[in-house]
C-alpha cells in the first residue's frame, strides 16, 4: 500500500427524474508517486465521475457517493469537511479540464489567475507570486511571458489557454495532477504540443497524473498504466504495453480493433461492435458488456464478473478467456 | 486534372465572410477568407477526403459546393453545369442530386417531426412521390440503414446517437442523390458506434454508386474510407494525392506535421517514432500571413515562402503540392 492515492470500491449514483443513474459501480484503482494512470472509456462510462469524486467535485445532491474510500496521505478524503478538502484541492491535487475557456475567468487577467493559487495556498506575497507566475508561463512555452501576464483569456488561443490552465495547476507543485480530457477540444497538432509538454513536466517534477480520455491512442502516448471503463465498471487494468499487446477483456479488444489507424490500411469493413453502451439507469444483470459481446456465455448474463488477476499486474473483469473462448 | 470522369469540378472557389462595424450604417472593415481560391475535382464514384484542423475552411467548402453558401468567386461545376450561376427552381432541381450528412445527429433532425416525416420530406419537396409511395419508400430506406421499419412513427429523441445518424443517412438518400457531402459524419459518435456508421456508408456507396466528399479531422478514419485526400490549411489546399501516397509519403511540411501529430494506439511504436511537432497556432483566416500561409509554423521556410504564395502543382502523377521547396 505504498501508493500515493488508493481508491477502494467506489460507488457513485445520481438521482434524476428518470430514476437512479448508476454512474460508478465499485471502482478500485491506485496511482503511485510519479506514475501516469490513463483512464479510458466512452462517454457516460463513469470515467470522469470516478476521478472527480476523489477531489470532492461531485455535486451532492444530485450525486451521492454511496460507498468506498479514497486514501491519500493516510487520510480518507471522502471523510473530510469541504474546508479541509479545499486546502488539498489545488495544492496537493490539481486539476485541468477539457474546456479551457470555461475554466478560466474571462474578466481576470491570465497572470492573476495563476498567482492567486499561490497567494491562497502558499501564502506568497503578490510580488513573489507575480514572479513565479511569469516563470511558470515561460516553462509552459508561452512567448514573452512578462508581457502576456496582463492579457485576458480571450486574447489567447485554445492551446495557449490550456497551457495557462496547466501553469495554474502546477503553481503549487502538486503531487497529483488530474487531467480530464485536456486535449479533446484541441486540434491534433496542438494536442501533440501539449502531450510533449506534459511528458516533459512530469519527468522534471516527478508528479503523478491521472489522465482521463476517450482516445486510446493518447493513452498509448503517455500512460504507464491504464484502466478501461465501461458502464461504471473498470473492466480491465494493466501496464500500458501489456494492454495494447494483449488485451484480455472483449471490450478493450473490440475498441482496439474498431478504431482505424493512420499507420495501417484496413481494406475490409471495420470491425463493428453491435448495439450501443447500456443505459446506466437500467444496467443489465451480469456483465454490462455481455449483450454486445461475441464471447459471452450463459454465466455472463447472470452474474457480474469481478475484476481479477489474469496475468502479472493485469486484471480483467471477464468470465471468459478471450484466447481460448472458454470460461476461465 | 484527371482522365477519369469528374462529377464535381471546383474551380478557384472563394468564400469570404465580411466583417462589419457599425449598427445602422454598416461598413465593411475586412473579411474572413474562409475559403480562398481552391480547385479540385471529385471523380464519379470516389470518396474524396478533405482534412485539416478546425477553422481551416473544410465545412465552408462543403457548404459552398452545395450552394448552401453562395461563393464569393469561382465556380462549382456539377456534371459540367455551373451551380453558382443557377438560382431558384433550376438550383432546386439540381439539389435533388446532391445531399448532405451533418455532424451532429442531435441538432440535424427536427425534434417535433416523426422519422417518417423527416425522411419523407426530401421526396415531398422534390415532388418525387405521393403520400402512400413516400411511406413505402421510407420503410425501405429505414431497412437500408438497419433501423426497424415499425419505428417510423417515432420521434428522434427515442433513438440513440448512432441510430439518429443513420436516420440522417436515410434522409440524405431519400431524394436518390448521386453526390453526398459527409461533414464529420461520425465525429460526434462514440468510438464503438463510429465503425457501424462508416461501414454503412461504404456499403451504400457500393450499392448505389455514390460519390462522397468526406470532411473529417480524424485522419485514421479518412485513411480507411477515402480514395484520395486533400489537405486544407487556412483556406487553401496544400496537398492533394491518392490515399497511400499521402499517408506513406506526405510531401507538404504541413501534411507531414499533421500526420506525425496523430497518436498511434501502439505504445512501443508511438513512443519510438520521431515526431515533427509544429510550433504555434494556425493563423487567423481574417488576416492570413503573406506568401505561403504555413510559413509561420514551417521549419523549412525560406525568404521566398514569406513573400510569394506557392501554387498547387502536380509533382508526380496525381500528387499535387503547394510548396516552393518540393
Amino acid at each position: 500500500m505504498g501508493s500515493l492515492l488508493d481508491v477502494n470500491d467506489l460507488v457513485v449514483r445520481f438521482s434524476t427524474v428518470a430514476g437512479t443513474v448508476h454512474a460508478v459501480n465499485g471502482a478500485s484503482f491506485s496511482v503511485d508517486r510519479g506514475e501516469t494512470l490513463g483512464v479510458v472509456g466512452e462517454s457516460g462510462c463513469g470515467k470522469s465521475v470516478s476521478v472527480l469524486s476523489v477531489v470532492g467535485l461531485i455535486q451532492q445532491p444530485p450525486g451521492e457517493i454511496v460507498s468506498g474510500e479514497v486514501l491519500y496521505g493516510g487520510r480518507d478524503l471522502l471523510q473530510l469537511k469541504e474546508q479541509e478538502m479545499a486546502r488539498i484541492r489545488g495544492r496537493d491535487v490539481a486539476m485541468v479540464f477539457q474546456d479551457p475557456m470555461s475554466s478560466l475567468n474571462p474578466v481576470l487577467t491570465i497572470g492573476r489567475q495563476i498567482s492567486e493559487t499561490m497567494t491562497v495556498h502558499l501564502g506568497m506575497s503578490q510580488e513573489e507570486a507575480h514572479a513565479r507566475a511569469i516563470e511558470l508561463l515561460d516553462m509552459m512555452g508561452i512567448p514573452e511571458p512578462a508581457d502576456r501576464y496582463d492579457d485576458y483569456p480571450h486574447q489567447f488561443s485554445g492551446g495557449m489557454r490550456q497551457r495557462v490552465m496547466i501553469a495554474s495547476a502546477l503553481a503549487c507543485s502538486p503531487s497529483l495532477l488530474i487531467a480530464d480530457e485536456p486535449t479533446t477540444a484541441l486540434d491534433v497538432t496542438i494536442q501533440a504540443q501539449l502531450i510533449d509538454l506534459v511528458r516533459d513536466l512530469r519527468d522534471r517534477l516527478d508528479m503523478a497524473i491521472i489522465w482521463i480520455t476517450h482516445n486510446l491512442a493518447v493513452v498509448a502516448e503517455l500512460a504507464d498504466r491504464v484502466c478501461v471503463m465501461y458502464a461504471g465498471f473498470i473492466v480491465e487494468e494493466a501496464d500500458v504495453f501489456d494492454l495494447f499487446a494483449e488485451p484480455l477483456h472483449p471490450y478493450t479488444l473490440s475498441l482496439l480493433k474498431s478504431v482505424p489507424r493512420v499507420d495501417q490500411v484496413i481494406d475490409d469493413e471495420l470491425f463493428a461492435v453491435p448495439g450501443s453502451p447500456p443505459d446506466c439507469l437500467r444496467l443489465p444483470p451480469g456483465c454490462p458488456f455481455a449483450p454486445r459481446c461475441r464471447f459471452s456465455v450463459r454465466r455472463c448474463h447472470e452474474e457480474a464478473p469481478p475484476l481479477r488477476e489474469v496475468g502479472p499486474a493485469h486484471r480483467a473483469a471477464c468470465w471468459v478467456d478471450v484466447e481460448t473462448g472458454r470460461e476461465r | 486534372m484527371s482522365q477519369e470522369k469528374a462529377l464535381v469540378e471546383v474551380r478557384d472557389l472563394k468564400k469570404h465572410f465580411p466583417i462589419t462595424r457599425g449598427v445602422l450604417i454598416q461598413r465593411k472593415i475586412g473579411a474572413v477568407r474562409a475559403v480562398d481560391g481552391i480547385s479540385f475535382d471529385i471523380r464519379q464514384g470516389e470518396t474524396l477526403g478533405l482534412v485539416g484542423e478546425s477553422g481551416c475552411g473544410k465545412t465552408t467548402t462543403g457548404n459552398t459546393i452545395l450552394q448552401l453558401l453562395r461563393p464569393t468567386e469561382g465556380q462549382v461545376l456539377f456534371e459540367g453545369v455551373d451551380l453558382s450561376e443557377l438560382g431558384g427552381e433550376e438550383l432546386r432541381r439540381m439539389r435533388q442530386r446532391m445531399q448532405m450528412i451533418f455532424q451532429d445527429p442531435y441538432a440535424c433532425l427536427n425534434p417535433r417531426w416523426t422519422v417518417a416525416r423527416i425522411i419523407g420530406e426530401p421526396m415531398r419537396v422534390h415532388h418525387m412521390a405521393g403520400r402512400k409511395e413516400r411511406i413505402r419508400r421510407v420503410k425501405e430506406l429505414l431497412e437500408l440503414v438497419q433501423i426497424n421499419r415499425v419505428h417510423l412513427n417515432r420521434y428522434p429523441h427515442e433513438f440513440s446517437g448512432g441510430q439518429r445518424q443513420r436516420i440522417g443517412v436515410a434522409r440524405a438518400l431519400a431524394s436518390d442523390p448521386e453526390f453526398i457531402v459527409c461533414d464529420e459524419p461520425v465525429s460526434a459518435l462514440d468510438v464503438s458506434i463510429q465503425a457501424q456508421v462508416v461501414n454503412l456508408l461504404e456499403k451504400l456507396q457500393d450499392k448505389f454508386g455514390l460519390t462522397y466528399l468526406f470532411i473529417a479531422h480524424d485522419l485514421g478514419m479518412v485513411r480507411h474510407i477515402c480514395d484520395r485526400v486533400a489537405v486544407m490549411y487556412c483556406g487553401v489546399i496544400v496537398e492533394l494525392a491518392g490515399r497511400d501516397p499521402l499517408y506513406e509519403e506526405p510531401l507538404h511540411p504541413y501534411s507531414q506535421g499533421l500526420l506525425s501529430a496523430v497518436p498511434i494506439p501502439d505504445p512501443a511504436k508511438t513512443r519510438a517514432r520521431q515526431r515533427i511537432v509544429l510550433p504555434g497556432d494556425p493563423p487567423n483566416p481574417a488576416d492570413p500571413p503573406p506568401g505561403c500561409r504555413f510559413h509561420t509554423r514551417c521549419r523549412m521556410a525560406e525568404e521566398r515562402c514569406r513573400n510569394e504564395p506557392p501554387s498547387l502543382r502536380e509533382v508526380a502523377p496525381g500528387h499535387w503540392v503547394a510548396c516552393h521547396l518540393v
